[in-house]
């Protein structure tokens, strides 16, 4: 087969077997692959109801055909299961090597169910799998943890490893590799955890067909120069995430303690001109990725040295900004300690200035945090939260869960400013100040993930609060991004160095022989974006319009401060953009894809 | 013609890895690339690039005398090579290295391809102009 390696591995962890099948041809029709192949394995796989943190939720890892090829920024693993963090459905993706190595290795995606009765890892070494005791690698930080198991096995396994706060089902623990890279969102890490597996590793040593080789090369190639000859490409290169810093604040869009303003007063000491200064000793880049926005950091702090990939821009957003840290290296060392502990820096985050909030407003006291305040910008309250939530212990145990359950927990106005939508902890744009970014985390099919549809920029070219227009632009974006996931190629290459959209489908045609425009492209991820939805009215009792608004401080609350002062958003136009994304999706007003939609689309 | 290497620039994302296989075996398997990236993470953090640098050692190591030098080039005779592995084994920067499908051993002849997809100025060809500039610093 041409791309693809062709087949699928089924893990069972409780009977302690595995079952290598063959890559069903309707799958590859239908959903391309990566996060196509992740939503529908979740979707078929998992029993309706069942519990995200037993042993009959699956988790899914896919690679992509553009993975492991030619084609830059081929690099992007997809992992789903049904979230623990949000009971609905989930997924992350994760760079570096491990797409790659997955297809070297014989396989387009990894299936894996039940749960092992002790902790393990799974390796994968072409054909041969084996469950290996876990044994002292289980309690250890992500970081150590990655570098003795890859001493034990050698150097050329590609791993996927969780931390503490994976092992104690922390519903925000994120999935490490290759020392600094992530799947971060919805809990992929807490999954792994309760199926008893501290890590995955990797290696192979086929080679990927090529169906027409000569066009292979003539779009790689010239793919390649097109980055290379574009001028924002040595910007990124030296900056990589971390020079959005600047740019968010200048725009009005940095989320700021807990989201209550868009505007960090010390913003200045976190851009990305600071970080290289101040913080990075190298450039890291994914597989075939020459845009290498990975920066690799060491900091000197305390008394301690770390090193750490990063921070990217969501972490310095919501580390930074959030909690109002105003230094680098306090940021950069956060940094390291979530990555560690395995929690995702994004929810984390999102929690951490939540509780602040909390506690500047005496929703909660130093009687909840055994005699210790949390405020605001304070590294020492941060770095207690982070332990304390990433071993379950105290308060920390209600603090894994997530914002939304704490604010449940709390009542009152604490809802009201629990900055999540559908129980996902918002990232790093603050929203009053742009509609269609708004649109974006609310109706995102993870929760409130902004690179789902980055439509910040539309809202800057087309006015800020104004919300005409926005749902359709919101859905042309909600379509091009899943291609990317499903080729399991990089997307950046398209966001920040204007590649041709047509190049992917393209490349896909020369490498695999399966001819396909990109409207073609876009019909899968349609596809995919209808299934995911029908998999939160499986999943989530009375799921429907409600669960697509955001937190009432975004609609009530005006901006106090900074370059979007004064900006909100009305209920009743949050409402208008709703009924418009609705009409627009072929879904019915509770958001429901309606039976037309799902026949034009093959889901009946 | 000489192949520069600058490891501190290496950003391992490994693109001349894929590159040097599917210029040289027109396939698709880093493991087949005469060039190899090794990662030192999470301490000290850096990359280091493991490529021949045509020093020669090889041509003496080997007893079926399938090696040697054209130019600046030490080059590998594939028909009269044995796959004994004394020039891998043997090769003082061991950049010699096998596949367990392949009859014979992956060694770099120079032929560019690396340094012409590195964008991250790690590796340069004297005497190629334009090649492998470093974009920032």
């Amino acid at each position: 087969m041409y791309g693809y390696a062709g087949r699928i591995l089924y893990v069972n962890l409780s009977e302690g077997t595995f079952a290598v099948k063959p890559l069903p041809e309707e799958l590859i029709r239908d959903y391309i692959g990566g996060r196509g192949f992740v939503a529908r394995l979740v979707y078929d796989g998992i029993p309706p109801g069942a519990d995200p943190l037993g042993p009959a939720n699956r988790l899914v890892v896919a690679s992509g055909p553009l993975a492991g090829t030619l084609v830059p920024g081929g690099a992007k693993a997809h992992l789903g299961a049904k979230s623990p963090a949000t009971g609905g459905y989930g997924d992350s993706n994760v760079g570096g090597h491990l797409a790659a190595e997955m297809k070297y290795a014989g396989y387009d995606a990894v299936v894996i169910e039940g749960r092992f009765s002790t902790p393990c890892c799974l390796v994968v070494d072409d054909d041969r799998v084996e469950i290996l005791p876990a044994g002292e690698l289980w309690g250890q930080g992500a970081i150590a943890a990655e570098a003795a198991l890859k001493e034990k096995l050698g150097e050329d396994f590609q791993i996927m490893i969780i931390g503490p706060a994976g092992e104690n089902r922390v519903k925000y623990a994120c999935v490490n590799h290759d020392f600094g890279r992530q799947a971060g969102r919805t809990g992929m890490g807490a999954v792994l955890g309760a199926k008893n597996v501290k890590a995955v590793a990797f290696r192979g040593t086929g080679s990927i067909r090529v169906a027409r080789p000569g066009e292979m090369d003539e779009i790689a190639r010239a793919m390649h120069r097109h980055a290379r000859e574009h001028p924002a490409f040595g910007e990124w290169q030296r900056y990589g995430t971390a020079g959005v810093t600047k740019w968010a604040n200048e725009i009005g869009c940095f989320p700021t303690r807990n989201f209550s303003t868009s505007y960090f007063e010390q913003h200045q000491r976190l851009h990305g001109e600071v970080m290289r200064e101040r913080i990075v000793v190298g450039d890291k880049g994914c597989f075939c990725c020459i845009m290498n926005c990975g920066k690799y950091s060491r900091v000197r702090l305390g008394g301690r040295e770390v090193y750490v990939e990063g921070p990217e821009y969501e972490t310095t957003a919501l580390i930074g900004g959030n909690f109002a840290l105003g230094s680098i290296e306090e940021v950069a060392y956060m940094n390291y300690l979530c990555d560690d502990l395995g929690l995702d820096t994004i929810s984390f985050g999102n929690v951490a200035g939540f509780v602040a909030e909390c506690f500047a407003r005496g929703l909660l006291t130093a009687r909840d945090f055994e005699g210790r305040e949390i405020n605001f910008g304070d590294l020492e309250a941060l770095v207690y939260l982070a332990e304390i939530i990433a071993y379950r212990r105290g308060i920390g145990d209600l603090l894994a869960e997530g914002v939304l359950p704490v604010a449940r927990r709390l009542g009152g106005q604490a809802l009201d400013i629990a900055m999540q939508v559908k129980g996902l902890e918002i990232s790093g744009y603050e929203s009053r100040n742009a509609a269609a970014m708004l649109l974006s985390y609310m109706t995102c099919d993870i929760g409130a993930h902004h690179n789902r549809s980055w439509a910040v920029t539309y809202d800057l070219a087309m006015g800020r609060t104004g919300t005409e227009g926005k749902a359709a632009q919101v859905i042309a974006l909600q379509h091009i991004r899943p291609v990317f996931d499903m080729l399991g190629v990089c997307r950046l290459y398209w966001v920040e160095l204007e590649m041709s959209l047509d190049y992917y489908a393209r490349a896909y045609s020369a490498l695999t022989g399966r001819e396909v425009t990109w409207e073609e492209l876009l019909k899968c991820a349609e596809r995919v974006w209808n299934l995911t939805r029908l998999f939160w009215f499986r999943e989530v009792p009375g799921f429907g319009r409600s669960y697509d608004l955001p937190p009432a401080r975004v609609y009530r609350e005006e901006t106090p401060s900074g370059p979007s002062k004064g900006a909100r958003i009305p209920l009743e136009e949050i409402n208008h953009m709703l009924d418009e994304y609705y009409r627009l999706r072929g879904w019915d007003e509770n958001g429901r894809p309606t039976p037309e939609k799902l026949r034009e689309l093959g889901l009946v | 013609m000489r192949l520069k290497v600058f490891h501190e620039r290496c950003t391992g994302c490994r693109t001349c890895e894929i590159f040097c296989s599917w210029a040289n075996l027109q396939e698709l398997n880093p493991r087949k690339a005469a060039i190899r990236i090794r990662a030192s993470f999470p301490v000290p953090g850096r990359y280091s690039v493991v490529v021949c640098d045509q020093c020669g050692a090889c041509i003496d190591l080997c007893p079926a005398g399938a090696l040697e030098r054209r130019g600046e080039v030490v080059v590998l005779d594939r028909a009269k090579c044995t796959n004994c592995g004394a020039c891998r084994e043997g090769c003082p920067s061991g950049a010699v290295f096998a596949h367990p499908d392949l009859p014979s051993p992956l060694k770099c002849e120079l032929c560019g391809e690396c340094a012409r997809v590195c964008a991250a100025g790690a590796l340069i060809l004297e005497g190629e102009v334009g090649a492998g500039v470093r974009v920032c610093g």
